[in-house]
């Protein structure tokens, strides 16, 4: 029954969309409080309906209901439930439908908490967001319903893809669309304001929070995926440039410019065309992401199955939604008037200079990943790897990285580039030693490697530094720098643990692509490998049972200067039913380096193919990632970002200005 | 004017780059296909045996570059497509007089022979790859693979997949006609 349910409430939430995107949108423009007040109670149904319908799926799921189509394909009834829970959006229909319940979610969202929004624009936002609803719920229903039935029902099913059986890629999926999705809210008041043709520091501070939400989810979702195809993958690789990661990580960077660029919007009055632009862009490049991941137009490790009926009723959304809201950007954009003006040599200066490298930046992911296709159109296949990114995207980095650090320093509207530098001779210190104490361990390693951990010393010292000097720490007594502390802004803190876990990552980042070093032959049991220092004594393999799997697992000793470090037992899995191998890797992380070992084939003679990385700095990356996702949550609990903007008298605005004291994430 | 152009800008690129997504929707478009490396380039060097019980003899790289445009056509007993193509391979051996030889790629020599037993043998010369190591080289990655191969030797075209009436029509016998002047 729970199936049937399932599919009534997609209707009916189909149906209440259409209300949704249309009544209040034009009620919003008559002038009806009525046709207004709409928008808020449909948004809470249109989510509770979705709801229903997704719990409707999952129970199909968690009760192996393999009379439903969905769940024959995706799941096994002897599969762990993590899994079968899982296997809920590890398929196309069911990530689609997770997509719908995260956009009405956020919808949702603004309804409930956006009760100092105005409420034209309000329901304008939400009717816009509608619209985003309606399209995908009619592509759910009319070309991928998650809950068909079969008859009659098989026995049992196919089981879900054994590379998605992990816990990391549980959450990954749901991280990485609430971020996509997240943006769908910038995208829904970017919008509204055009229709308005309003926009102003009220709008910024009601679009900021949602886009730092959905950034948080995104840096998460992204992270995840990355650190799963570290550890599932076997490679010992964390970042491939694989089209579908380039898709997620595009909206990364254009949101990421766009959480900037907000802060000119609220502080300055300035660079208001420029915000609508991005925040159209961002979700543009989300549904780009989607768009591709689910039409096979390009070739990608991430095997979802692809239909290019799908492709286009996709196609025909994007066209819709990217193509509509950017022409009524050109047709109303070139009536919202700028307000404060600024030297290039200031805080909104450095802004826009992070606006513009994170844009070039992913311009060049975007020509990387859609390049190839575009090419194809004329005759010629290339293919874009890692060797391109080197060349044309880490360049980029490198003043963005130079700047982040330099940015939070300056003053709004004016600044003095010696007086800025001057305060970060400490960082510029702390960087020549981390140059030197890197060359001296790296016996002077390959120079841009040891150039760029340089460039993590400035970034990480710097953003410490800045924020030293708001709390005057060593200059007042600690009780009185501890009061400042508690007393500065959550943003605050937030800028300055996000800047500092970039710096780490791109350390970690550093050490991997530097400094690592492999070893792959076939060993015997009892033979010992010698790598990076540490021995791995090879003890033997023995067989393992698992729930839907078998198992062989290997047994690595592995120890330094005689000194016991540890016990690794990676795997090789055969999943009974689509009898596909998968290797678990075994990896010791010391906080400073991972080691990281995988055994393979055997080779028929009493050998087995064994992988062993050594990994240096690695963890730092997802560590990197962990503290800026703390920076965004503590950014996010700013209860500036709560309340709603006050209107702030001219007078009020340009003090705040020259202040200093506007922190921002 | 001016000003107020710009801000059609990012709807123009969008157009454009809505216009390949919807070229790259082609079914027919396979975004896996890979060029082949080997073109115009000389077929690897080789010796392949004859196929046991197939009534011809083998080939080798020499043979393919005595001043005759060749059809070197990987195929396997076990390989559905290849037989949907046998017939067309038929055709143009017998009708065309295109010289024909075949690899039997990762077969058994029993199976391979009685297939041609049942189904008839085009090939004027047969070369029994059982291990896949020559075809590797070819740079074969599934069959039935077909190449073109000009009187000196060179690889001047490479079909994958089973090639079918239009594919001879209007790629194959063009480049041989035209190979052949």
């Amino acid at each position: 029954m729970s199936a049937e349910i399932g599919q009534f409430a997609l209707i009916l939430a189909l149906l209440v969309s259409m209300v949704q995107s249309s009544l209040p949108m034009i009620g919003a423009a008559k002038g009806n409080s009525t046709w207004i007040a709409l928008s808020r109670p449909s948004a809470i149904l249109l989510f509770a309906l979705i709801v229903l319908a997704f719990a409707a799926l999952t129970q199909a799921f968690v009760t192996s209901d393999f009379s439903v189509a969905t769940v024959f394909r995706n799941s096994h009834s002897a599969k762990p439930m993590l899994y079968k829970i899982s296997g809920v959006w590890g398929n196309h229909e069911g990530s689609m439908l997770l997509w719908v319940l995260i956009l009405t979610g956020f919808g949702a969202a603004v309804a409930g908490f956006g009760k100092n929004l105005p409420p034209t624009l309000q329901a304008r936002v939400l009717s816009v967001q509608a619209m985003i609803t309606l399209g995908f719920l009619a592509f759910l229903i009319f070309t991928s319903n998650p809950f068909e039935r079969m008859f009659p029902a098989p026995l049992d099913g196919r089981d879900l893809n054994p590379l998605l059986q992990d816990p990391g890629l549980a959450f990954h999926p749901p991280m990485l669309y609430a971020g996509y999705v997240g943006f769908s809210i910038a995208f829904s008041f970017a919008v509204a304001a055009l229709i308005e043709g309003k926009v102003d520091a009220a709008w910024a501070r009601w679009v900021r929070p949602w886009t730092l939400a959905a950034w948080i989810t995104l840096t998460a979702g992204i992270a995840l995926g990355s650190w799963w195809a570290y550890y599932e993958l076997g490679w010992g690789g964390w970042w491939f440039w694989d089209p579908v990661e380039n898709v997620s990580f595009m909206p990364w960077l254009m949101g990421t410019a766009l959480l900037h660029s907000a802060i000119v919007v609220e502080k300055r009055d300035s660079l208001k065309v420029w915000t609508i632009l991005l925040a159209i862009l961002t979700f543009s490049l989300s549904l780009i992401g989607t768009f591709i991941v689910r039409s096979g137009l390009l070739t990608s490790v991430h095997a979802f199955a692809t239909d290019p009926e799908r492709g286009l009723f996709i196609l025909v959304l994007l066209a819709i939604a990217i193509g509509g809201s950017l022409l009524l950007f050109a047709l109303r954009a070139p009536a919202l008037t700028s307000g404060g003006l600024f030297s290039p040599i200031s805080r909104e200066g450095g802004l826009v200079l992070n606006n513009l490298l994170l844009t070039v930046a992913t311009f060049v992911v975007f020509v990387g990943t859609l390049g190839p296709l575009l090419l194809e159109a004329t005759g010629t296949k290339i293919s874009v790897g890692t060797p391109y990114y080197n060349a044309v995207f880490v360049p980029l980095m490198v003043p963005l990285v130079a700047v982040m650090a330099v940015g939070p320093m300056m003053p709004w509207k004016r600044a003095e580039l010696g007086a800025v530098l001057s305060r970060l001779k400490f960082a510029g210190f702390m960087t020549v030693v981390a140059v030197l104490v890197t060359a001296y361990l790296q016996d002077g390693g390959p120079v841009l490697a040891i150039a760029a951990i340089g460039f993590a010393a400035w970034l990480f010292v710097g953003a410490l530094v800045e924020w030293a000097e708001r709390v005057k720490l060593f200059r007042l007594p600690l009780a009185d720098s501890l009061n400042r502390a508690i007393k500065l802004p959550r943003a605050a803190h937030g800028m300055t643990l996000a800047h500092a876990g970039m710096a780490v990552a791109i350390a970690g980042m550093t050490g991997s692509a530097a400094w690592k070093t492999e070893d792959i032959r076939i060993t015997r049991p009892g033979e010992t490998i010698e790598v990076a220092g540490y021995s791995y004594l090879f003890e033997g393999l023995k067989p393992v049972e698992g729930p839907n799997y078998r198992a062989e697992e290997g047994t690595f000793i592995i120890t330094k200067d005689g000194e016991f470090i540890a016990k690794l037992t990676p795997q090789r899995r055969l999943y009974n039913v689509q009898n596909m191998p998968t290797t678990e890797a075994g990896i010791h992380t010391t906080g400073l380096e991972d080691l990281y070992v995988v055994v393979g084939d055997p080779d028929g003679r009493g050998g087995w193919t064994t992988r062993i990385y050594h990994e240096p700095l690695v963890p730092w990356i997802w560590a990197g990632c962990l503290i800026m996702v703390l920076g965004g949550t503590v950014s996010l609990s700013d209860r500036r970002l709560r309340v709603g903007a006050p209107v702030r008298s001219k007078r009020w605005q340009a003090k705040s200005g020259t202040g200093g004291l506007g922190a921002q994430a | 004017m001016a000003r107020k152009l710009i801000f059609f800008l990012p709807i123009a690129v969008f157009v454009i780059i809505g216009g390949y997504f919807f070229w790259g929707l082609d079914p027919e478009r396979n975004p896996s296909d890979i060029p082949s490396v080997m073109i115009d380039k000389d077929v690897p060097v080789f010796d392949l045996p004859r196929l046991n019980g197939s009534g011809v003899v083998g080939f080798d790289n020499e043979d393919l570059k005595q001043g005759t445009v060749t059809l070197v056509n990987a195929f396997a007993s076990w390989c559905l497509p290849c037989l949907a193509e046998h017939p067309i391979l038929t055709e143009l051996a017998k009708r065309n007089g295109i010289r024909l030889y075949g690899i039997n790629y990762k077969d058994k020599p029993d199976d391979a022979a009685a297939w041609l037993r049942e189904h008839g043998n085009p090939y004027a010369r047969i070369g029994a790859d059982s291990s896949g190591r020559v075809s590797i080289d070819w740079g074969v990655y599934g069959v039935p693979e077909t190449y073109i191969v000009d009187g000196e030797g060179r690889i001047r075209y490479r079909h994958i997949g089973p090639i079918d009436t239009a594919a001879v029509e209007e790629i194959i016998l063009p480049l041989i006609n035209e190979l052949n002047k």
